[in-house]
């Protein structure tokens, strides 16, 4: 609880710098906040406790990913400090600050909620942020069109999540996960039809939300026309906080009812492997296909979804932060790189191989991460997952899944070829420090849960 | 403890030589690959002495607890022979190199040596999961040898490759995954694994995942188009190492990871695999008689020299497998002999066209002695090293079945045509007007072909230690998969 507080105030700071004038300072001072605001959230480790009158637990699960999403977002924040360079996005940091830091505060809700009420609020404070952010860069109109599509498509879900609420309050009468929980449990081999019409919406919004197929045909637009800071944010952080808030859901509340939720997300599984694979094949554009690469990942990280028992949990976790870690180095790469070419498009990257090893090897390391091969941590975070899943019985999913990483590697490929066999472009590229050490920092954090991942599988 | 030493060694040299430059990278990559060849001779020595061999070769450490995952390395018969085959090539191949300037060439040898760390960890895994994991990792370096440094084409042709190896080791790392959850120990050790079987109604589902995956490495018909293109794109030293080692790391796995973890589901299919694996000779035979490419010819001559082993090793009896393993050194050392003396040629006359090529016998008789002993080599000729392991096979399939092992037999007619008319029309005759100068042999590759010349007649004359080494194993395996 208290991580999300002091998240709060580090936000209302941020609109202070507005009025007292310390723009220049802010990104240091949020990155220190963030920093100290990460260490205090280890304490709560091994100390579960309810607050607030049950709307929000502190457990091993809110805590570690908790500690996922803020280190994400001093990551993104990190970068933010070169990424707003113009004079407009100088007049207005405070807003960006205040609002990125805000979205933190939405994710650390949807991680340690305990109550229906917090779970939408949760979503709400991380989505509006977003809306606002994807729209940011307010005279291009490809930003215009993903804050608006995203805007919209989401207040759909977020009626759909609200009604599926409603019904399951009007069923159980109460809005607490344990509750409901219970009433599951008692009740689990004649469920009220309402309950399981709830549990269904419920279910569409959060497949939403994560970006699933059927329902992921806003997160290509939306990645591309989003400023890049704010795509490598949605693909990480949000995607993850909405894994672990749904995790949480049906672990907690539908567990029992799975059984008739179950053929919905194994199908939802699969067509999310296969669209996100077989699209981003034909994509040119960087962050179209990072879009589709972001779809296919969520159809593994459903794997984790559907099995649900064992130790799901610590894959889903340690999955989570391979993905982050490789997509956040990914980004920083191509954010330095699309400066530098002014373009978007794959064909930026030829040659980087020969201008700047660094950068090339970094990328080479981020998508040989995304794409599974081992020793990186997308690999191990992709074999628990199928793991688990195969425990659990699901062999025919896992198959499905691992004929679809094959396919995964060729778009993950074709940018490490367009790097080292093409010939380069003319542009100069310099990445500043901070983008450095990012890279770096990153790709290390990669390759050392690869090396040990043992100390994910049994964390919670 | 050794066998850990035998594993960092290289891996350290890999990270050390980033920090080199021009001459003394070549230099250094060489010194570390020979400090590692003589540490092998050590801990053969210590092998040898099997009472203390025990203790001090095998490691077994908790990587991960859940899923159980340990850190199993270990030294046996097979696993010292591929070991030694390793780094018996590695001091070979990097001296191969000393004539050739390179871009770049630290990032070479890094990569080179990062390749034998995955490669050795290939054969000293005893866990599962740690031989899945150097499997893909040995899969890496080689991609990007032959992505940066290959020929015409070689962006398409490199992606072939990898995707088509990584597609099979995705289906083992499936194989894997089924066998952890359906076996009994819960465990993905050697030692569990051929103890505990799984439900013999699943094990042949299972084969396949396995079975495809080395049918990609080794590769066999119909899994073998990625090959001849790869080789003949790659950059020397990189087809030296993919011939001469990477795809000793299927057929090694043939023995160690399917014939005795599935032995119900090899003895369901074996009659489909051996009849694969002799087509494959056969076609790959005919194919090569065909070609007029140098490199191509050798790489089918390649195929059609692994079908047999594969072939022999499927045979499921003592002569099959033992001589599988002694025929595994012997091709490993002529292929890597046969793709360098291409190289030569290649190189010194800039056409690879075997009808465009012809009497460089005259100009250079010294490389003309060692191109026939390697060719004679890879014949099979009595005293040279693929005699013994040639007839073992030949042996171990004619128990199985003597049809098949006559039409295998083929194979030593139809390499000696392909072989020695390829000889005859690029060394031997008059000299063709393409060939004008052929400059002779520089010390490195007067070195590299001497030893390899050598090599060929120590093991051809002198095979009892590799078939000593290889006896014990060989009874092992052969008990543990033979079903009644």
């Amino acid at each position: 609880m208290n991580t999300l507080i002091y998240t709060a105030c580090l936000g209302l700071l941020c609109l202070l710098a507005e009025i007292f004038n310390f723009r220049k300072y802010l990104i240091p001072i949020v990155v220190l906040g963030l920093a100290v605001i990460f260490s205090l959230n280890l304490q709560t480790w091994n100390h579960p406790e309810t607050h607030f009158n049950g709307m929000l637990t502190d457990s091993n699960f809110s805590t570690a990913f908790s500690g996922l999403a803020i280190f994400i977002m001093l990551i993104i924040l990190i970068l933010a400090g070169d990424f707003y360079t113009s004079s407009d996005d100088e007049k207005h940091i405070s807003d960006y600050m205040a609002i990125l830091v805000f979205t933190l505060c939405g994710a650390l809700m949807m991680f340690s909620y305990a109550n229906m009420a917090m779970l939408f609020l949760g979503i709400e404070t991380l989505s509006i942020s977003l809306y606002v952010m994807a729209g940011s860069r307010r005279f291009e109109v490809k930003s215009n069109e993903a804050g608006f599509k995203y805007f919209l498509m989401g207040s759909f879900a977020s009626a759909f999540l609200l009604f599926g609420i409603a019904l399951i309050f009007g069923v159980t009468g109460t809005f607490s996960i344990d509750g409901i929980g219970a009433y599951m449990r008692n009740h689990a081999d004649h469920l009220d039809p309402l309950f399981i019409v709830g549990m269904l919406l419920m279910i569409f919004a959060m497949l939403f939300k994560v970006s699933a197929a059927p329902f992921h045909f806003w997160a290509p637009d939306v990645y591309e026309g989003a400023p890049s800071l704010i795509t490598a944010l949605m693909s990480t952080l949000v995607k993850i906080a909405a894994f672990a808030a749904f995790y949480k859901l049906l672990s907690v509340c539908f567990v029992f009812a799975m059984g008739k939720a179950e053929i919905i997300l194994t199908v939802s599984c699969a067509a999310t492997l296969l669209i996100g694979n077989l699209v981003a094949l034909t994509q040119d554009n960087f962050k179209r296909l990072l879009a589709y690469s972001g779809i296919s990942h969520a159809g593994y990280m459903m794997l984790a979804i559907i099995s649900l028992q064992g130790s799901t949990d610590s894959a889903l976790f340690l999955y989570s932060a391979g993905y982050a870690v490789a997509s956040l180095a990914a980004f920083a790469i191509a954010i330095t790189v699309f400066k530098a070419t002014d373009t978007e498009s794959i064909s930026g990257f030829n040659g980087l191989g020969k201008k700047n090893p660094l950068l090339a090897a970094g990328l080479t390391m981020a998508m040989l991460s995304l794409a599974g091969i081992p020793p990186f941590a997308g690999f191990f975070g992709k074999y628990f997952i199928f793991s688990e899943a195969m425990r659990n019985g699901y062999e025919n999913l896992v198959f499905l899944a691992i004929i679809s990483s094959i396919i995964g590697v060729f778009y993950y490929m074709k940018v490490i070829v367009a790097m080292y066999s093409k010939p380069a472009n003319e542009f100069e590229i310099k990445p500043t420090f901070a983008y450095q050490l990012v890279i770096i920092i990153c790709i290390a954090l990669s390759i050392f849960i690869g090396i040990f991942p043992g100390l994910f599988t049994k964390l919670l | 403890m050794l066998t850990l030493i035998l594993l960092l060694i290289p891996l350290v040299a890999s990270i050390l030589v980033l920090f080199l430059k021009g001459e003394s990278v070549k230099w250094f990559s060489f010194f570390a690959s020979i400090i590692q060849l003589i540490f092998t001779f050590y801990v053969y020595s210590v092998f040898q002495n099997k009472e203390a061999a025990k203790s001090l070769l095998a490691i077994n450490i908790d990587w991960i607890t859940s899923p159980k995952i340990n850190f199993n390395i270990a030294l046996d018969g097979m696993s010292l022979l591929m070991v030694f085959l390793t780094n018996l090539l590695m001091p070979l191949i990097v001296l191969a190199g000393f004539n050739r300037t390179q871009e770049r060439s630290h990032i070479f040898y890094s990569l080179m040596m990062l390749m034998q760390f995955a490669l050795i960890g290939v054969f000293v895994s005893f866990d599962g999961f740690l031989y899945y994991i150097f499997w893909e990792l040995a899969l890496i370096p080689i991609y990007f040898i032959s992505l940066n440094w290959g020929g015409v084409n070689r962006s398409t042709v490199t992606l072939k490759f990898f995707i088509y190896t990584l597609a099979g080791s995705l289906l083992m790392l499936f194989g894997f995954l089924f066998l952890y959850w359906n076996t009994n120990s819960h465990s993905l050790s050697w030692f569990d694994l051929t103890v505990n079987h799984i439900c013999s109604c699943k094990q042949g589902f299972i084969f396949w995942m396995f079975f495809i995956a080395y049918a990609i490495k080794i590769p066999l018909i119909p899994f073998h188009t990625w090959q001849p293109d790869t080789y003949s794109t790659s950059p020397t030293q990189g087809t030296m190492l993919l011939s001469g080692i990477m795809l000793k790391m299927g057929l090694y796995s043939l023995l160690r990871w399917l014939l005795p973890i599935i032995p119900n589901g090899v003895a369901e299919y074996t009659p489909i695999a051996i009849v694969l694996c002799v087509i494959g000779v056969v076609y790959a035979s005919v194919i090569a008689i065909m070609q007029t490419d140098l490199k191509k010819l050798f790489a089918y001559s390649s195929i059609a020299h692994v079908g047999l082993i594969a072939a022999g090793i499927f045979a499921l009896n003592m002569q099959g497998i033992q001589g599988g393993l002694v025929q595994m050194l012997a091709h490993g050392i002529n292929v890597v002999g046969v793709f360098y003396c291409g190289d030569i040629i290649i190189n010194r006359t800039g056409n690879s066209n075997i009808n465009t090529l012809g009497g460089i016998r005259l100009l250079s008789p010294r490389f003309a002695t060692y191109f026939i002993i390697i060719v004679l080599g890879s014949v099979a000729l009595p005293l040279t090293n693929s005699f013994i392991g040639e007839f073992m096979l030949l042996f171990g399939l004619f128990e199985y079945n003597s049809w098949l092992a006559i039409v295998a037999g083929l194979t030593v007619i139809l390499g000696a045509v392909y072989m020695l008319r390829m000889y005859q029309k690029v060394m031997l005759g008059d000299l063709n007007e393409n060939v004008t100068v052929f400059e002779d042999l520089k010390w490195n590759e007067e070195l590299v072909l001497a030893t390899i010349a050598i090599l060929i007649f120590v093991f051809g004359i002198f095979p009892k230690p590799i078939l000593e080494l290889v006896e014990p194993i060989s009874t092992e395996i052969f008990k543990i998969s033979f079903v009644k």
